[in-house]
């Protein structure tokens, strides 16, 4: 994939323009063209296979599903989705407008601390809530002593086993994909708009409702999109808090009815909505864009807050990193300490991590360079198949990650196969397993379920920029590969920065699909962690867990600082240039 | 785009390092004698009872654990695989394995001698290696009862008390197939419903929050698997409280025992150390490994005259259920969607 990609400057220079223009178009653009369409046909590998397993089933088990099953599980991953959206929008769009337009104390500081509910997988959360919040737990049992109640059937608590409590946890942990978004939109947003907005008497309601969200719909839509894939296909928390989602009855159909292919059709199913729904979005969204000016970048000047207001800012911006990641991360210390986790340290624990950071990172840079490939051919072909393709790119994230690795291993081993057979047909011995059975499968199982969050990303920050800049370059005899690293890169910066932080801690995060591809031997965090909550002791693995977190936040810091600082030197580029 | 190319290339190099890492890490291609473990039980559970394997034969054990498609993974895999042994915690996953055509017979006489026919195949495709319980966790203040049958948990007079995890919950669902068995579908779905109407809240948690919710005062009666409450009591300083708010009643169906499940091996079709593998299989039904079963994982030894564990052996004498195994794999389809036409987890 990325030898073809490495070639193709010469045959992408620019074209005289004339008659025949979008023929040749297509034909100079040919291995642009060509790089994608391979990229789509090994993403959608592990689909094609998942059909495959479906059609091998008949329909009988849908009587069965659509009397008894997807009624309730349907209300409850709709109810699911619907409060994680508002969670996730509320806390994310909101902090991330206030950290970019306002100064208030701690605003540098919270503007780090708010991506970091994301180094924490989901159902560690779940289980830490359930364990502070249930009936035995402290809280409960503090209100009992004080309060004088003997049971729990004496007074009112909300339920944290419950739907309640699922839309919780996964909107506290799940709102930095729309922090993330928002914040890098918000950031490259032209002050001229908010300034005229400011001047015509707009108040701040006003402007971050008229002007501002509708700028970063785009990228908003895509940090929601991701916060809600996951939701979707999330299994542990759901399951231990006791909501039945689709995806739940997907795992049953197929554990204890022991029917894969029913199982691949409620996915099959499944990943139609999703594409429908992201379809839909993108349609709403029309054709309406909204570019950077290219004239004068200049970006939003933060207001400073009244003292009032300014410590509101800040409780406001604080109360998401308490809920989703100062009480789960204090609550894992605690365990780490209480249990002597330290002390009697596993010293497996340090290969593990070593495993893990190794195949996270090498997955990243493959995700991010395709991603970035993916985004640069769409917007040198500039045609709308191409922007579908796009859209393609992103399938593995809509799929449950268990459903993903049962997939991705029929065309692993079909490759295996291949490669046996031609060692024997030379005489050699077989090597076995050596895609399927080593770390490339997982490797490659990451790069096809996060592609999305690296193609959304760069797609939604070259969407920024105006195509007239192209043009421009171009008109000065910019060839391709001078537009892409003198234009494009530069102002992609943040988007890649945040892409790539977005795809490292989701990998190092991700347990379905590991648990399921992995080597001989080889554990990550997430699957060592695992094996202590499926006993129901979750709290042993809290050193794992915690170094998840410490893993996951030395990138997110830099990250954002990284971010940030080249808003500055991008903006010092462009005024020099001028 | 040269940095583009440099990024390429960087990718290319990262992965084929990783691969070649992983090979290394795997290493399942280079030591002299060894055997591959495909387990759904827990690797970190089960690395000291390799390791006296390992100590006593010299042959390492290289294992994946996950919970879940391991069957589906060797059978993809095919004429490659490198799994040896497939090690399950369910019934239902060995005939599955049996069903989807990756196992071969275990031809031994000393699993023969050690096994009792009831734990493994008439063809010799699976044996069993350890059992556990289906049991009761009872309030101590607030249950006066001793003796439960499963029957029971219907009944209205238990409104608002019961406790348990998730209906499609493997442990749960071969429960249900049990009850299938015995009393056949109609009857089945009657005792689910009544059930149903006896729980205190949502099916949610696992096993071990059933002890918390009961501590807690929620439900006075809960389900759950033999060991557990045995490993609260006994090695979980945190959560003795939540075991010693309860006792453990070993239930019986009217007509039959206490509902057990089976731990099991296969060996691979394709297993590319047979030899050894076998070795393993014999060697986990051995004294060395029972003891280590019994003790470490307070699970019931399934050779005859290893001595259970005492915490476990304060349960009383498990009276097994003689419903043959096999039978109840058979139901788990038919258990699954009684559980989902009852509504019972909603």
């Amino acid at each position: 994939m990325t030898a073809t990609f490495a070639s193709p400057p010469r045959s992408l220079r620019l074209m005289p323009w004339g008659a025949g223009f979008v023929r040749r178009l297509l034909l100079r653009h040919v291995v642009a063209v060509a790089f994608v369409v391979a990229l789509i046909a090994v993403v959608l590998a592990p689909i094609v296979s998942l059909i495959v397993i479906a059609l091998g089933g008949d329909a009988a088990i849908w009587r069965h599903l659509a009397a008894y099953v997807l009624p309730s599980a349907l209300a409850q991953t709709i109810g699911l989705l619907l409060g994680v959206a508002v969670i996730t929008t509320i806390a994310g769009v909101g902090t991330a407008w206030l950290v970019t337009a306002y100064r208030f104390p701690l605003r540098d500081t919270l503007a780090w601390l708010l991506p970091l509910p994301l180094a924490i997988p989901t159902y560690i959360v779940a289980y830490i809530y359930a364990d502070l919040l249930d009936a035995a737990g402290p809280v409960q049992s503090g209100l009992r002593a004080a309060f004088g109640w003997r049971t729990p059937h004496d007074y009112w608590f909300p339920e944290i086993r419950s739907l309640g409590g699922a839309i919780f946890v996964m909107g506290f942990v799940l709102y930095p994909y729309v922090y993330f978004s928002a914040r890098a939109m918000f950031q490259m947003q032209s002050a001229s708009l908010t300034e005229v907005a400011r001047t015509l008497g707009a108040t701040p309601w006003r402007l971050a409702r008229h002007v501002a969200l509708p700028l970063a719909r785009p990228a908003l839509a895509v940090g929601l999109s991701l916060a809600l894939m996951e939701t979707l296909n999330d299994i542990g928390a759901s399951e231990y808090l006791g909501v039945r989602t689709l995806t739940i009855s997907i795992y049953t159909t197929w554990l204890n009815r022991g029917d894969l292919p029913a199982a691949a059709q409620i996915a099959c199913v499944m990943l139609i909505v999703v594409m429908a729904l992201i379809a839909l979005e993108r349609y709403g969204r029309g054709n309406r864009r909204f570019f950077v000016s290219e004239r004068q970048p200049r970006l939003v000047v933060p207001m400073t807050l009244a003292r009032g207001a300014g410590w509101a800012a800040s409780a406001a911006c604080a109360l998401p990193v308490i809920i989703g990641f100062v009480i789960p991360a204090g609550f894992l210390l605690h365990e780490v300490l209480r249990r002597g986790l330290l002390v009697g340290f596993d010293p497996d624990l340090l290969r593990h991590t070593v495993s893990t950071i190794t195949l996270s990172a090498a997955a990243t840079v493959i995700a991010i360079a395709l991603g970035l490939g993916v985004a640069v051919c769409v917007r040198l072909v500039r045609r709308p198949f191409m922007a579908a393709l796009l859209t393609l790119a992103g399938i593995g994230y809509a799929v449950p990650g268990t459903v993903l690795a049962l997939g991705l291993l029929s065309p692993l081993v079909a490759v295996d196969d291949a490669i046996n057979t031609g060692a024997r047909m030379l005489g050699l011995a077989g090597p076995g397993l050596i895609v399927a059975g080593s770390g490339a499968a997982l490797v490659i199982a990451y790069v096809v379920r996060f592609l999305t969050i690296s193609t959304g990303s760069m797609q939604a920050g070259l969407g920024r920029v105006s195509t007239h800049i192209d043009d421009a370059a171009r008109t000065l005899g910019a060839r391709s590969q001078e537009l892409v690293r003198r234009v494009h890169m530069p102002l992609l910066r943040p988007a890649l920065g945040g892409a790539a932080l977005l795809v490292f801690v989701d990998c190092l995060k991700e347990l379905p699909a590991t648990l399921m591809l992995r080597p001989l031997n080889v554990e990550t965090l997430p699957t060592y962690i695992y094996q202590f909550a499926t006993r129901g002791s979750f709290e042993e693995g809290a050193l794992a867990a915690l170094l998840i977190v410490a893993v996951g936040v030395l990138p997110i810091i830099k990250m954002v600082r990284y971010a940030d600082l080249d808003i500055g030197g991008a903006r010092r580029r462009s005024s020099s240039a001028a | 785009m040269p940095c583009l190319r440099a990024r390429a290339l960087t990718s290319m190099a990262a992965l084929f390092a990783v691969a070649g890492a992983s090979l290394v890490m795997g290493g399942h291609a280079l030591a002299a004698e060894e055997v591959n473990v495909y387990s759904y039980r827990e690797a970190k559970l089960i690395a000291p009872l390799f390791a006296a394997f390992t100590k006593e034969t010299g042959i390492k054990v290289n294992v994946i654990s996950a919970s879940s498609g391991l069957e589906q993974r060797i059978k993809t895999e095919g004429a490659n695989s490198p799994a040896d042994v497939l090690l399950t915690v369910d019934i239902a996953r060995l005939q599955d394995a049996v069903k989807a055509g990756i196992t071969a017979p275990l031809k031994s006489e000393t699993i023969d001698k050690i096994v009792p026919a009831q734990y493994r195949d008439p063809n010799g495709h699976w044996t069993g290696i350890s059992m556990r319980a289906r049991v009761l966790y009872v309030s101590k203040d607030r249950v006066k009862q001793d003796a439960f049958t499963y029957e029971e948990l219907a009944d209205p007079k238990w409104k608002g008390k019961i406790c348990l995890r998730s209906g499609q919950h493997p442990y749960n669902n071969a429960l249900f197939a049990a009850y299938v068995v015995h009393h056949g579908e109609a009857e089945a779905e009657k005792w689910l419903t009544g059930l149903k109407a006896n729980l205190a809240q949502k099916p949610s948690g696992g096993d071990r929050e059933v002890a918390r919710d009961i501590l807690a005062g929620k439900c006075d009666i809960g389900l759950g698997n033999s060991y557990y409450w045995a490993l609260m009591h006994d090695k979980d300083a945190d959560k003795k409280a939540w075991a010693d708010a309860t006792k453990v009643i070993l239930p019986t169906f009217k007509d039959g025992g206490t509902h057990v499940n089976l731990s099991g091996v296969v060996l691979a079709k394709h297993a590319p150390n047979k030899a050894t593998a076998i070795k393993l299989i014999e060697w986990l039904v051995g004294d060395t490994a029972q003891h280590l079963y019994a003790d470490t994982n307070y699970e019931y030894p399934v050779k005859a005259g290893i001595t259970v564990n005492a915490t476990i052996a304060g349960y009383g004498t498990l009276k097994a259920d003689t419903a043959p195994l096999a039978k109840i794999a058979d139901q788990k389809k038919t258990a699954a969607n009684l559980v989902d036409k009852v509504g019972f987890d909603n």
